[in-house]
């Protein structure tokens, strides 16, 4: 296994510099280190010479990809892909272009993001195997057919009507918690209902039905059938063989995902006023800070790998005919 | 609906009893169950003095705190730098630059802050000759500043000395940082008083090879020597770039001198009146070398302490604690004396309480709290909540803040006015503009014949595009239909018959009337375009408006700026593109109609004009005249305006270059925007403008109503909690049910077999 492991290790290297690359001919395709330095400097009395300064700065003033003047080697070294992306490596993410540093941000922020995504992560995974198993033990009957809809339902309204929803009812008209805000104190807690409750409610939809699935399909394997001609209650059928056995796909679904938590929600946190990495990452696009938009990326890169791989470890603890070599 | 915080808990719990299962009930009325019950919901509610929803801390209750919120992060906090009016929000409450606007009198009126008096300025020839005040020929002016004596900076480490008299904190090594997080993780702290040295230091600054200071540009074109002192100390820097802290005293600057320790003079190339405004500017704040000497110190940047970031100076307030993902915090100065609130004003702010604190020390307010605040909908509902102090008003709850009176007055809504919140408003020192690229054959033209027809082109369109309807339908009224660049409150501005542009306007009625299309549709004919049709080609006339990518809302205003030219008869074709693309349209002057707009640096109508200015044109000088007009005499009259103080002579010279700019149309001149915020009624003191941005110091709140509002308005509404558990019961108990028949049937089936 740690052959296998060393191996995907190896192997995120290509593909990170990979995506590296990707967003940097995307992000230079429609910025050119003058707009960006003219998107810093502001509008008024901006002149050609502070935008080169700005660039000078900043190591902007060199070519993008290949210096054609540079001798040898430096033809590719001294070049601004090179050296901003060559750092990120040793996890050197530089700084942002407001000055700040980018590796300090992202060590700040993540707590927040984290507060948010991991409770809805958790409490989600609950909700949705639960209802999802108890639309299967029920399945073919009223509760099933209701639950179906509500799913529908819940899966037919944009994340964004949950939000401002969540917010007039619970804080604009019942005055239960804050409608925005955070605090790094034990009193986050108040801040953090609302949204757990809304992240929670706005994927239950999609979820639910997805384990309802899921579930519906091992309901109807031959060791479910051997099971009940055993005399086993539903629900230990359920609990103890179905749900054990489905856990292939669910955790398939679910740890590629834990990593990523990390990163936020972008359009949550810029609605509870959650100073994560989902708003920073927005922030940092808005403002073209292109620092910080190829720091979030090469992370986002560099955990779904991690997902990944966190993923085809994860077989091997619930399935003990799985293998990795 | 409960109010917890005034009620004992036995009522409380009776209240909630008709939501809550027997069982609990029954246990909450035995002596046990009832004090185990209690305790739980104590607990749960503690802190319940203060409603649940307070997004702050209960500690902070009955204090005097002024809450705000700001949407976007300021990028800069060090005076050199900053220039956003989000960065000016906190960098004017910290420092203090000689000059500042008095906070009532209207028109603007520039009064010392820390100087003395306002600044001595004397003019002399290229021989240093003196030169009387009324001279014109003028190679020098120098401007002399007295700074008041005692005036102290915050404390800060910086200043912090050892018994031996040196700085304790200006040579730490990287063990030294280790526990250092936060400015305030420095254990001492000391003051020094302001110097007059501290302002020639800023000025130096300016010049910084690191910092980019954004109006070194426009300085070093008018304080002597600030350009080659900018290749000095880039030479220098170049030369030892180990050097992390580039001592800015060891290098002289011969546009500045220090005549004594409370007295400076600023050298200034030729004659620039407006100069004075930017001595009004945090750009012409006082910096101490010893915060640059602190700051500049290797490992504090790496821990994002940095002057940028934690300012120092000697203003009613300091910034104690800068989170700018999250909230910022300036705090009272304790330093900070000798100021008072001003016992003058406008004749309207008696009667709108604004000379109550007449001769008052400032500040009011020991504490403002920024919260970030990304989306309007939580930050609306959060002030209708109490919890900020004041709002603007989006587009999207325009109609719940305010209406219009019967007598035609803006005016709050009925249940705003409920609350007790107010509507101020005032017309802002901005213009929003569409201009056209003069450079453009169709809308410019080249040759002279060519010129009169384009011109009478842009005449047909000015008074065929209709601003009053478009701030009626899409700014909620909140604007004024421009007659020129120059808008209300800035000299060169008339209201009445003698203001308006009389090609758009006519005078009817005892107010300007725009001309009939039939007027438009006749320039356009002597255009060449009779009936929209070039006489030239048989073809319609097609023009092309460039705007940045607008969002789907926007879409009804580019369809109203299609109709309004379809009046006439010509077909707009909107070029969207994103910003940058935009702006290097207009660089290189590819657009041929574009709208723009600015905001003004300070009130002066050179300030506006300058944007008409020929040598200003973007294309070839880079400049901020994005229309390329280019007027032989409008530049004449503009450079003699430039060196002319205020008064009738100067007004004459404005109304003359207006009369041009109106004749030639280089711009629809668009409307000034209207500012409305809305405040609650234990905001006091409030008297919006957006030049001076040091006016924190002058408001009060009374923050007792503030708390007892808050209560009233945010008592927790509990019967939903009730039904959430009847349907939550209401959904589970069927289904256990079927559970148990379910589980049954199958024992039964099993026992049968």
């Amino acid at each position: 296994m740690l052959n296998y492991i060393i191996r995907r290790i190896l192997y995120a290297i290509p593909i990170l510099i990979g995506v590296n690359l990707v967003t940097f001919m995307l992000f230079f395709v429609v910025n050119t280190p003058d707009d960006m330095a003219r998107m810093q400097l502001g509008t008024k009395h901006v002149t050609d010479e502070a935008i080169f300064k700005w660039k000078q700065a900043r190591g902007y003033d060199k070519p993008l990809i290949y210096h054609d003047d540079a001798p040898g080697f430096q033809k590719f070294t001294d070049t601004i892909f090179f050296e901003k992306s060559l750092a990120m490596f040793a996890f050197d993410f530089g700084r942002a272009d407001d000055g700040r540093d980018i590796a300090l941000e992202i060590q700040s922020r993540m707590w927040p993001s984290l507060a948010i995504a991991l409770p809805v992560f958790l409490l989600g995974l609950l909700a949705y195997i639960t209802f999802a198993l108890l639309m299967t033990f029920f399945r073919a009957t009223y509760i099933d057919f209701w639950g179906v809809v509500l799913c529908i339902a819940l899966m037919s309204v944009s994340s964004l009507f949950y939000i401002i929803g969540g917010q007039f009812l619970i804080s604009k008209l019942w005055h239960w918690v804050p409608i925005s805000g955070y605090t790094n104190s034990i009193d986050a807690w108040r801040f953090l209902l609302l949204p757990i409750l809304v992240g929670v409610v706005s994927s239950a939809g999609a979820n639910s039905r997805w384990y309802r699935t899921i579930f519906l399909e091992e309901m109807s394997r031959e060791y479910v059938r051997t099971a009940r001609a055993k005399g086993l209650p539903e629900r230990i059928v359920l609990f103890r063989h179905v749900l054990k056995n489905a856990m292939i796909p669910i955790l398939t679904g679910a740890v590629v995902v834990i990593p990523l938590l990390f990163l936020g929600g972008l359009i949550t946190e810029s609605f509870f006023g959650i100073p994560g990495l989902g708003s920073y990452t927005i922030d940092a696009i808005q403002s073209q800070d292109f620092a910080v938009v190829r720091a979030m990326v090469f992370l986002g890169s560099l955990l779904y790998i991690i997902g990944l791989l966190l993923t085809d470890l994860s077989y091997t603890l619930v399935d003990p005919r799985v293998r990795l070599e | 609906m409960l109010a917890l915080s005034t009620r004992p808990i036995s009522q409380v719990i009776k209240r909630m009893s008709s939501f809550i299962p027997a069982g609990i009930i029954a246990s909450l009325h035995s002596a046990h169950g009832l004090r185990y019950w209690g305790c739980c919901v104590f607990l749960l509610l503690a802190g319940c003095a203060e409603p649940w929803n307070n997004p702050y801390p209960a500690a902070q209750s009955g204090e005097n705190i002024l809450y705000n919120a700001f949407a976007e992060r300021p990028k800069h906090l060090d005076p050199v730098q900053s220039y956003s009016t989000n960065e000016i929000l906190f960098t004017a409450q910290i420092y203090q630059p000689p000059l500042q606007y008095h906070y009532l009198k209207r028109p603007f009126e520039l009064i010392p802050q820390t100087a003395t008096t306002l600044p001595t300025v004397r003019y002399y020839d290229a021989n240093d000759v003196a030169l009387p005040a009324d001279a014109e020929e003028v190679a020098f002016s120098v401007y002399e500043i007295h700074i008041k004596p005692e005036i102290h900076y915050q404390p800060h480490p910086a200043f912090a000395r050892d018994v031996l008299g040196d700085f304790l904190y200006h040579t730490q090594t990287a063990s030294d940082l280790k526990q250092i997080q936060k400015i305030a993780d420095f254990e001492h702290d000391d003051t020094r008083e302001l110097l007059a040295d501290d302002y020639l230091y800023q000025i130096k600054r300016l010049a910084h090879p690191k910092l980019h200071s954004p109006i070194f540009g426009l300085m070093a074109d008018y304080i002597v020597g600030l350009r080659e002192y900018a290749e000095t100390l880039s030479k220098h820097a170049t030369a030892n770039p180990d050097d992390v802290y580039l001592d800015l005293r060891q290098f002289p600057l011969s546009g500045v001198e220090k005549v004594d320790d409370h007295t400076y003079r600023i050298r200034i190339k030729g004659k620039y009146p407006q100069f004075i405004y930017w001595l009004a500017m945090p750009f012409f704040a006082p910096i101490p070398w010893e915060a640059d000497r602190f700051f500049s110190q290797p490992g504090l940047a790496d821990k994002n302490i940095t002057l940028d970031w934690y300012p120092v100076g000697t203003g009613p307030y300091m910034l104690t604690e800068n989170d700018p993902n999250s909230v910022m915090v300036l705090e009272r100065n304790p330093n900070f004396q000798g100021e008072h609130y001003p016992a003058e004003g406008m004749p309207e702010d008696v009667e709108n309480n604004l000379l109550q604190d007449a001769d008052q020390p400032l500040p009011f307010i020991d504490k403002i709290i920024f919260s970030r605040e990304k989306e309007s909908i939580p930050r609306w509902n959060k002030f209708l909540q109490g919890y900020y102090d004041a709002s603007g008003i989006g587009s999207d709850s325009f109609d719940q803040a305010v209406q219009i009176s019967g007598q035609g007055e803006t005016v709050v809504t009925e249940g705003m006015g409920e609350q007790g919140i107010r509507l101020e408003t005032a017309v802002a020192p901005s213009t929003y503009y569409m201009g056209f690229n003069m450079l453009d054959t169709v809308v410019g033209g080249r040759t002279t014949q060519e010129k009169q027809a384009a011109r009478k082109l842009r005449q047909a369109i000015s008074i065929a595009v209709d601003y009053e309807e478009f701030i009626s339908i899409f700014a909620n009224g909140r604007g004024l239909a421009a007659q020129s660049p120059i808008p209300p409150g800035i000299e060169g501005y008339r209201d009445g018959k003698a203001g308006i542009n009389s090609i758009v306007y006519e005078w009817h009625n005892g107010g300007p009337r725009r001309r009939s299309i039939k007027v438009a549709k006749r320039l356009l004919a002597e255009a060449g375009y009779p009936d929209g049709i070039d006489k030239k080609s048989g073809k319609p006339l097609v023009l092309y408006f460039d705007v940045t990518t607008r969002s789907a809302d926007d879409k009804a205003i580019l369809d109203w700026m299609r109709k309004q030219f379809r009046k006439i008869n010509i077909h707009l074709v909107v070029r969207s593109t994103d910003y940058n693309r935009f702006q290097d349209k207009i660089r290189s002057g590819n657009a041929q109609i574009f709208e723009w707009g600015w905001n003004a640096d300070y009130p002066d109508p050179e300030n506006f004009l300058f944007l008409l200015y020929g040598p200003q044109r973007k294309v070839g000088n880079n400049g901020e005249n994005a229309a390329n007009y280019d007027n032989a005499e409008f530049n004449r009259l503009f450079e003699r305006m430039n060196n002319m103080e205020s008064g009738p002579q100067r007004a004459q010279i404005i109304d003359q270059m207006l009369a041009i700019l109106r004749e030639d149309a280089p711009w629809l001149w668009g409307y000034h925007p209207k500012d409305y915020a809305l405040y609650h009624a234990w905001y006091q003191n409030v008297k919006p403008n957006r030049l001076s941005n040091n006016n924190m110091k002058y408001w009060r709140i009374d923050h007792n109503l503030r708390a007892q509002k808050q209560r009233e308005w945010n008592e927790p509404v509990l019967w939903p909690l009730g039904i959430v558990f009847f349907l939550l019961m209401g959904g589970l108990l069927p289904a256990w049910l079927a559970y148990r028949r379910r589980e049954q049937g199958r024992s039964l089936t099993t026992q049968s077999s």
